[in-house]
């Protein structure tokens, strides 16, 4: 990978044939509960800003918090499905910091008793080897609040440097965050960056599948703070490490864990010394640049929430939730592949592509498995990698793609019209069949058309034409290529095939 | 109880982005170390057998349902700030601290 940065890097194989990376993952998702943690605010996204606000959230004076039942729930389940321990006590502490992204000056959080604890999450980690069952470690899983959204004003980038002031829309303060914070990652060291892949792969289709929160990474639903710091091989002592924050994308937290081995390793080799900072990573090179030095900041002088009860949840309750526990994705990743008759290869390629749950719910709507795979993870991912973004981030639905294999079923598209029409509803041109009418993209399937356009590639061709009277059917390749060239490409192959075999098969009757 | 020396109010004070003279620190460590021994003799009379509480009752799982309730109108929520801008609360510029 190359990356424009100002700071040295090491090749990731240099780096890893010296050092052994350590990681750890932050995650946070925000639950899709109608209202905030502690407050009966609406959380829908996109609202004008400042209209989803109340005395509590906003932390005026004499306002007092009063849990959602709802988030604990989802926290439960949360955590009952990475197989933690939930907590017979568990309460809420003030994190203190001095920010304006909280009106009240502190974030309600979880520190020293947190919801769940001690859990495990089953991945498994594609390999040139073949895929590699791994266990990521689940530290804990607790509750705490989203913050405001800060606006800078002023200044070239948009970012805090340089502005001239900053506004705030609290509209999300307070929303139901759940963080899930999983324990050091040692694996075999090149694997470390599709480690991280496949857990934020795994743990998103979990979050998914419990139906507690859409995830949606581009939006901020679920975001990724990616901790990384190397040992010289065989020290046991941890080295320093990183926080590299909100990495927005699942690709982006692969590139994001190699970017930070190999510059760490360059610091390391170099015989300076990591800082413990925050770094910021960037979609356009795959770069992490330092943010702030953690020390400081992290003297939030936590204390426990005077304003809400603890939660002790009774045991009834708990089982009443497990029982509600989807089946877990690697069994269910099993069960679909078993359905539709896949290797655990493609089953990979699937989820690497982001396009699993798109997959299913295009079968759901009808279609066969292996057109929807077809098109999820051809053309449209194909798409989603040159442009930079999950398949799930484009403007494309699974209603989209069911209907343009439809269409290619019926014989109306063939799969080079299907291609684009697909370009034509990513680019906002409207549904498949707006797109098919306004690019004007039917297959001609008048055969007296066809039949023409045969003659003529026959009367051009006549060695061809004399082949396959003969015999060689598979002559007529070269034939069909003629015909679809002078359509412009907008026949159907295989009727075109057969008319010519007709044909031919005419003139010698 | 060791007493607060000039460096803890000193740091104690940056976190709350105070910027506090010598004198000022010396003072307020002074009216500190007022309350903090007046905690520790309350801590003095808690006993082994009289566990610590941050409640004054024993009050576990008050919740309440996942019910939409009504917002503040945005012109309410705007008066109590110092100032606005484009509907948001208008603040002088951040320095020193990345955004979120
Ligand atoms: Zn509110």
């Amino acid at each position: 990978m190359t990356a424009t940065t100002s700071e040295p890097l090491l090749t990731f194989e240099d780096a890893i044939a010296t050092f052994d990376p350590v990681m750890g993952f932050e995650v946070h998702v925000e639950l899709n509960t109608l209202t905030k943690m502690f407050c009966g605010c609406p959380t829908e996204f996109g609202a004008p800003p400042n209209t989803q606000v109340c005395p509590v959230c906003l932390g005026l004076p004499g306002a007092l918090p009063v849990v959602n039942e709802k988030a604990v729930e989802s926290a439960i389940r949360i955590g009952l499905a990475l197989g933690c321990s939930i907590a017979e006590w568990s309460r809420f502490a003030r994190k203190n910091y001095f920010y304006p992204d909280m009106p009240k000056d502190f974030q309600t959080s979880q520190y020293d008793e947190p919801i769940a604890v001690n859990g495990a999450l089953a991945i498994v980690v594609p390999t040139e080897d073949g895929p590699r069952p791994v266990t990521v470690g689940i530290e804990r899983a607790h509750m705490e609040e989203d913050t405001g959204k800060i606006l800078h004003v002023g200044g070239a980038t948009g970012r805090i440097h340089g502005a001239d002031y900053s506004l705030i829309d609290y509209n999300r303060a307070g929303v139901p965050l759940i963080e899930i914070v999983t324990k050091p990652i040692e694996v075999e060291p090149a694997l470390a960056p599709a480690v991280a892949r496949a857990y934020v792969t795994e743990l998103r289709e979990l979050i998914v599948a419990l139906g507690v929160s859409d995830a949606h990474m581009h939006q901020g639903s679920m975001r990724v703070d990616a901790n990384v710091s190397l040992k010289p091989r065989g020290r046991v002592e941890l080295g320093t490490r990183t926080e590299t924050k909100n990495v927005n994308s699942i690709r982006s937290v692969e590139r994001a864990v190699r970017f930070e081995i190999q510059r760490q390793a360059a610091v390391l080799q170099a015989g300076e010394t990591i800082i413990q900072e925050t770094r910021h990573f960037h979609e356009s090179d795959g770069s992490t640049t330092s943010g702030r030095i953690k020390e400081e900041a992290e003297d939030y002088r936590y204390f426990p929430e005077p304003d809400l009860t603890p939660i002790v949840p009774e045991s009834a309750w708990i089982e009443r939730l497990r029982a509600t526990l989807p089946e877990p994705p690697l069994k269910r990743r099993a069960r679909i592949r078993e359905e539709w008759g896949i290797s655990e290869h493609e089953m990979q390629s699937l989820i690497n592509a982001g396009a699993l749950e798109l997959v299913q719910q295009t079968v759901a709507l009808g279609a066969d498995s292996a057109d929807a795979r077809k098109w999820w993870t051809g053309e449209i991912a194909r798409i989603s990698n040159e442009r930079g973004l999950d398949v799930a981030a484009l403007p494309i639905t699974p209603q989209d793609v069911h209907r343009i294999i439809m269409l290619t079923i019926e014989g109306s598209l063939n799969d080079k019209l299907a291609r684009q029409v697909i370009e034509g509803v990513l680019a906002g041109e409207g549904n498949p069949d707006e797109v098919v009418v306004s690019r004007d993209l039917a297959v001609v399937s008048d055969d007296g058309a066809l039949l023409e356009a045969i003659d003529t590639a026959l009367a051009q061709q006549p060695d061809v034409a004399e082949k396959i009277r003969g015999g060689k059917v598979q002559a007529a390749g070269a034939i069909v290529g003629a015909v679809m060239q002078s359509t412009g490409g907008m026949a159907d192959a295989a009727r075109v095939r057969e008319l010519i075999l007709e044909r031919v098969g005419d003139s010698l009757g | 109880m060791p007493a607060l020396d000039r460096d803890d109010v000193a740091h104690l004070a940056r976190l709350s982005r105070l910027q506090l003279s010598d004198a000022e620190l010396d003072h307020f460590g002074e009216q500190l170390d007022v309350i903090l021994s007046a905690v520790a003799r309350v801590a003095e009379v808690a006993a082994d057998d009289v566990p610590p509480t941050t409640h004054a009752v024993p009050v576990v799982n008050v919740t309440r349902p996942d019910v939409i309730v009504a917002c503040l109108p945005r012109e309410d929520v705007l008066a109590g700030a110092p100032a606005a801008e484009d509907d948001r609360f208008r603040v002088p510029r951040i320095l020193d601290e990345e955004e979120q």
